[in-house]
């Protein structure tokens, strides 16, 4: 399995990660070549086996529905990078 | 007394409790020694000696009470994607380089309500990633047993902690064999329990099937009652598990004659170093002069997939924990970019190092569309043969035993550029991983004057079974409480 540029940048830009030239370079025969060694799983047989996702078998896990104490607004906006009025501040999302 | 910080944590609980010597004195010794050995060993990114004093004071208080616990007084190491309120936390990454976290982590309050002292957040592979802590943004840890040499990792600052005195035992956390693999390469004991049986609460996510907080200790004693301290259900996580938890100190010093142990045909590849051959096949002679029945007839085919398995089921959790770190609630936030999304790219791009862009990379491509069944669901499935092996096997054996890493420590520098080879360090941790069960790396010897860790893995929730192996090959052996002179 190889991987261009192309679809670096595009992976990259799905993960929203900023990736220069050198990145791209650097990267895509690196990742190409992580995914080669994967190319084994095809050959399994997996015919009727059911995929695990958890080791053990916890299902539908619940808790009590009580009211506790939480963590105060300011514990909350403690650390993050621009606050304002009691709120994280963030760019316009719709310009 | 001066060289207090050469004693275990349980011949210091001894001490402590003949009131021979106070926890102030053991911590001040701790401290001195980490003066003098932490700029050559790197094992740390924040130390806490006023904090450590402070609560030296608080357990000698509570020796004098009569309230205290075999941790209380111990100076401990704490991995640094365990969240501490008021300690600043980074996961090794420039992304939480000012983070200090508003709550405690479960283990951390397990730590502190039993009395411990910690010493400071020990330095790792940022978020976990990586078998060198080559890959933090704080600069690698050295191998107390020879500086040029990695520690192993991701918890490769906790088991440095442990090796060179700076700290009589260590919390790490394990994914795919980040607590065992260093502690096998710097001559320690490392416990990596049944995923559930320690809560997650307060733990940097990085694969959140497969993370598993653990202890590292100079011997099987002293990861034992660390164990027992952290273990237990806690309903802030919902994957830990409500099963009883065993006294496991009572497994301590127990016959082991008549147990059956299997070791897996497929973990003896090409590519293992012949010292790590030679001192496994020796520790294999041991069990079988302590009485247990050893069979090298067992069989584990699909241990080869695992590897695959591993790096696309890790990567694609990771890809999603590591999706919070926006720039907008908390960590580094790069705002140069002039839109909302090219902030966050920028932020993403300047905050993460290679290794975890790799990672995130790789995830995003193995979950994404047209890929998915044939990356994350192929490897979910591959994960359920893997499972059925290890289940068959519990069938006829108590413990599966293998060696913990195909080589000793090996230079800083080597593999940091090629992360198929780094990968492959994790070759034999990476089964029990997948699987969710729990193994432990005990020191079985020397090759070429560097530690040789040889692993059990047990049955899920059979962590009793592993001390009571463990703790009868470690006396066998004679290799315990080595501590690097450096």
């Amino acid at each position: 399995m190889s991987l261009t540029a192309e679809e670096v940048l595009h992976i990259a830009h799905l993960a929203r990660i900023a990736l220069t030239g050198a990145d791209v370079e650097r990267f895509t025969p690196q990742l190409s070549g992580i995914l080669a060694h994967f190319a084994t799983l095809a050959a399994v047989d997996t015919e009727g086996v059911e995929p695990t996702a958890h080791p053990l078998p916890l299902s539908n896990v619940m808790r009590a529905d009580f009211v506790a104490p939480s963590l105060t607004q300011a514990e909350v906006l403690a650390n993050a990078p621009v606050r304002e009025d009691g709120f994280f501040r963030v760019r316009a999302v719709l310009e | 007394m001066t060289d207090l910080w050469r004693l275990t944590a349980h011949e210091a609980h001894e001490k402590l409790r003949a009131r021979e010597i106070s926890a102030v004195e053991l911590t001040e010794s701790i401290l001195a020694r980490v003066e003098r050995v932490e700029p050559r060993v790197h094992a740390y990114i924040t130390l806490t000696p006023e904090l450590a004093l402070e609560q030296a004071k608080d357990a000698d208080a509570r020796f004098a009470a009569g309230t205290a616990t075999p941790l209380t007084g111990i100076p401990v190491g704490v991995k640094d994607l365990i969240v501490t309120k008021g300690v600043r936390t980074t996961a090794a990454s420039k992304i939480l380089e000012n983070f200090v976290p508003p709550y405690d982590s479960h283990v951390y309050a397990q730590l502190r309500r039993a009395g411990a002292v910690m010493v400071g957040k020990a330095n790792m592979d940022e978020f976990a990633m990586g078998s060198s802590t080559e890959h933090s943004a704080f600069g690698p840890s050295h191998n107390p047993w020879d500086t040029r040499l990695v520690p192993g990792g991701s918890s490769g600052g906790s088991a440095a902690a442990v090796a060179a005195g700076e700290c009589l035992v260590a919390l790490g956390s394990d994914t795919g064999g980040s607590i065992r693999q260093p502690a096998s390469l710097c001559g320690n004991v490392g416990f990596d329990p049944t995923y559930g049986r320690v809560s997650r609460y307060g733990i940097i996510a990085f694969g959140s099937s497969l993370d598993q907080v653990g202890p590292i200790g100079r011997d099987v004693e002293d990861v034992t009652t660390m164990l027992d301290c952290i273990s237990g259900h806690d309903p802030r996580d919902s994957t830990s598990n409500p099963e009883p938890v065993a006294d496991l100190r009572h497994y301590l010093g127990r016959d082991v004659r008549g147990l059956r142990v299997g070791v897996p045909k497929e973990y003896f590849i090409e590519g293992m170093e012949p010292g790590v051959t030679a001192r496994i096949e020796e520790s294999l002679a041991l069990l079988e002069g302590l009485g247990c029945i050893v069979d090298r007839d067992l069989s584990l085919p699909s241990t080869e997939h695992a590897l695959a398995v591993y790096y696309i089921i890790a990567p694609s959790e990771a890809s999603a924990n590591l999706a919070r770190y926006d720039g907008v609630k908390y960590g580094f936030s790069d705002h140069s970019g002039g839109s909302m999304w090219a902030d966050m790219e920028a932020t993403r791009a300047h905050g993460f190092g290679a290794e975890v862009k790799r990672r995130i990379m790789l995830g995003t491509y193995a979950l994404s569309a047209g890929y998915y069944d044939a990356y994350y669901l192929k490897a979910q499935k591959v994960r359920t043969l893997i499972n059925r092996e290890f289940e068959a096997a519990f069938q006829k054996y108590d413990v599966i035993v293998t060696p913990t890493s195909p080589t000793v420590a090996f230079p800083i520098g080597a593999k940091v550029d090629d992360p198929f080879a780094m990968y492959l360090n994790d070759v034999y941790t990476l089964p029990a991983s997948v699987a969710g069960l729990p193994a432990l790396s005990v020191p079985c010897g020397l090759s070429a004057g560097l530690p040789v860790g040889l692993q059990i893995i047990g049955n899920f929730f059979d962590e009793p079974r592993i001390v009571q192996v463990a703790h009868a090959f470690e006396r066998a052996c004679g290799f315990a409480n080595r501590v690097a002179e450096l």
